[in-house]
């Protein structure tokens, strides 16, 4: 019996090695495969701290054109996603070099202050109301998503908050402003505030047949798993446009900007912008990001 | 250090929903644990007082059981509660109900199992007074029962406490919706992630005080209140 027991502890182990090593070297061939390009320029501070926010991460937007930038330049960009507030806040303390980031009202203030030197916005997507694809509160046609979103308070029929003072949030009670209106969960059964991710939400959604306000990459990406259709997109109201900001070099010490120029400038460049505007197209069928703002 | 001060006046202000929070969170581990202890404790009694066949394979099934993962548990009643599972049509899913069906999966097997290896070293002696007073089966039972009662308190206040204090299951089927199934730890959970660290320490310095005062009141009840004077 002990050494049965003895053979399996043994293979368990040989078998986490294994697994272990894989991983590694499938990581080593991806990050050396810029650096190791000849005719790659050296830089002296090649480090670039980039923070962005989750659901840009998410959409693997980064980590599709991080390789790339890094070929062509011989910077190291070391991408955090957090909440869009963590994100800027990175900013202001001085932890990272720039932003890319999605709340407008947020980066104007931070540019004002004298943390960030110029916003420059360059793509955009849309927020979309997803819902049961019968539409019970009938939002299918409105002209805007404050219209939308009154319809279904006024039917009464399920919506999920993400209730977690996220971007997406913030929009949302936006939205509910526009509309005159501001549910809550307390009194309002319909009105459900999960506290939860996008992703959470969505599945919550479709259990629940319930209406979602969600970025259109995250649903792409969820589809087929999900009961739920884009009942209401791309109205205008719901534009979502992102923007680079590097980072003032005079409010705190050791920011590295002249990779921060130099990553906003591969950024906006024509190739870049239409490798941008190609993302997603083979996945799920339409582009995750437009370009302009 | 105002985080603490904030989190102080949170708690003595009465504040409606982190006492709504700490309502709901009571109500469903109690019941969890009530439900876990209906079914755990006999079941452990019957294992544990006697020798039969495969009682060695069932306590090895046991035993992983009371080491289940909390998601695993979360997951498990996810599936069977959903839309498209056996149990959809009920309607249970992101309810206090599937919070507590998804705790007792999880504390059940961890009140039979100490309760079976608990009765298992008195039950013989016990067994043997019996037969020689030639007592009823309800009596054995009882005697089994009031002979073991210091360590099953213990059983029951570990139910508790994995009750209380479990985040990944609940949060899974109970979904974190304000104001109905939100309860301490997946509050604590999404309050920091939101960075608003006043509303998180009221919970978990009032999650300590509950555990402390249920331990004490359990510790009058084994009649060793005054053992450590």
């Amino acid at each position: 019996m002990k050494k049965v027991l003895g053979i399996i502890l043994a293979l368990i182990m040989v078998l986490s090695t294994m697994a272990a090593c894989s991983g590694g070297s499938g990581d080593t061939t991806t990050n050396e495969a810029g650096s190791e390009t000849s005719g790659v320029p050296l830089q002296a501070n090649p480090v670039i701290r980039c923070s962005t926010t989750t659901s840009v991460n998410d959409s693997g937007l980064l980590p599709y054109l991080e390789p790339m930038f890094e070929a062509a330049t011989g910077y190291d960009l070391q991408v955090t996603s957090n909440g869009t507030g963590a994100a800027i806040a990175l900013g202001e303390s001085g932890d990272a070099d720039l932003l890319l980031v999605h709340a407008k009202a947020s980066e104007e203030e931070f540019v004002e202050k004298g943390f960030g030197i110029e916003r420059k916005p360059f793509m955009y997507n849309f927020f979309v109301i997803v819902g049961p694809a019968d539409d019970p509160a009938g939002i299918k046609g409105s002209a805007t998503a404050a219209e939308a979103l009154a319809k279904i308070a006024q039917a009464k029929e399920p919506f999920i908050s993400r209730g977690d003072d996220s971007g997406t949030h913030k929009k949302e009670l936006a939205l509910w402003k526009d509309a005159g209106l501001s549910p809550n969960g307390e009194e309002d059964a319909w009105y459900i505030a999960a506290g939860k991710g996008m992703g959470d939400c969505l599945t919550m959604g479709s259990e629940k047949s319930a209406y979602v306000i969600t970025d259109k990459g995250t649903y792409l990406s969820m589809k087929d798993n999900l009961d739920l259709e884009i009942v209401l997109g791309e109205s205008d109201d719901m534009k979502n446009t992102y923007s680079l900001i590097a980072c003032n070099p005079e409010k705190n010490e050791g920011l590295n900007s002249e990779g921060a120029d130099a990553f906003i400038e591969w950024m906006l460049k024509e190739e870049t912008l239409e490798l941008i505007a190609q993302y997603g197209k083979e996945q799920y069928g339409e582009a995750l990001f437009l370009i302009g703002q | 250090m105002d985080a603490f001060k904030e989190a102080f006046g949170l708690i003595i202000s009465f504040d409606k929903e982190l006492y709504g929070i700490i309502a709901l969170t009571l109500k469903m581990s109690l019941s969890s644990v009530l439900i876990s202890c209906l079914i755990g404790i006999p079941a452990g009694v019957a294992i544990g007082s006697r020798n039969f066949k495969g009682k060695g394979l069932l306590m090895k099934i046991l035993h992983t059981l009371m080491g289940l993962p909390p998601v695993v548990a979360g997951l498990i009643v996810f599936l069977l509660l959903s839309r498209s599972g056996p149990l959809g049509s009920l309607k249970l899913l992101f309810t206090v109900r599937a919070m507590v069906i998804a705790q007792v999966l999880l504390i059940s097997p961890i009140v039979t199992g100490l309760t079976a290896s608990l009765v298992a070293v008195k039950t013989p002696t016990i067994l043997e007074t019996a037969a020689g007073l030639r007592l009823s089966r309800p009596t054995k039972l009882k005697l089994i029962l009031s002979e073991n009662k210091a360590p099953l308190i213990s059983v029951v206040l570990t139910g508790f406490g994995r009750a209380i204090s479990e985040v990944g299951a609940i949060s899974l089927v109970g979904g974190n919706i304000q104001h109905r199934t939100r309860a301490m730890t997946t509050a604590i959970v999404l309050e920091t992630g939101k960075g608003n660290f006043k509303f998180a320490i009221a919970l978990g310095f009032i999650l300590i005080i509950i555990a402390f005062v249920i331990n004490s009141i359990a510790s009058v009840f084994r009649g060793e209140g005054y053992d450590y004077a």
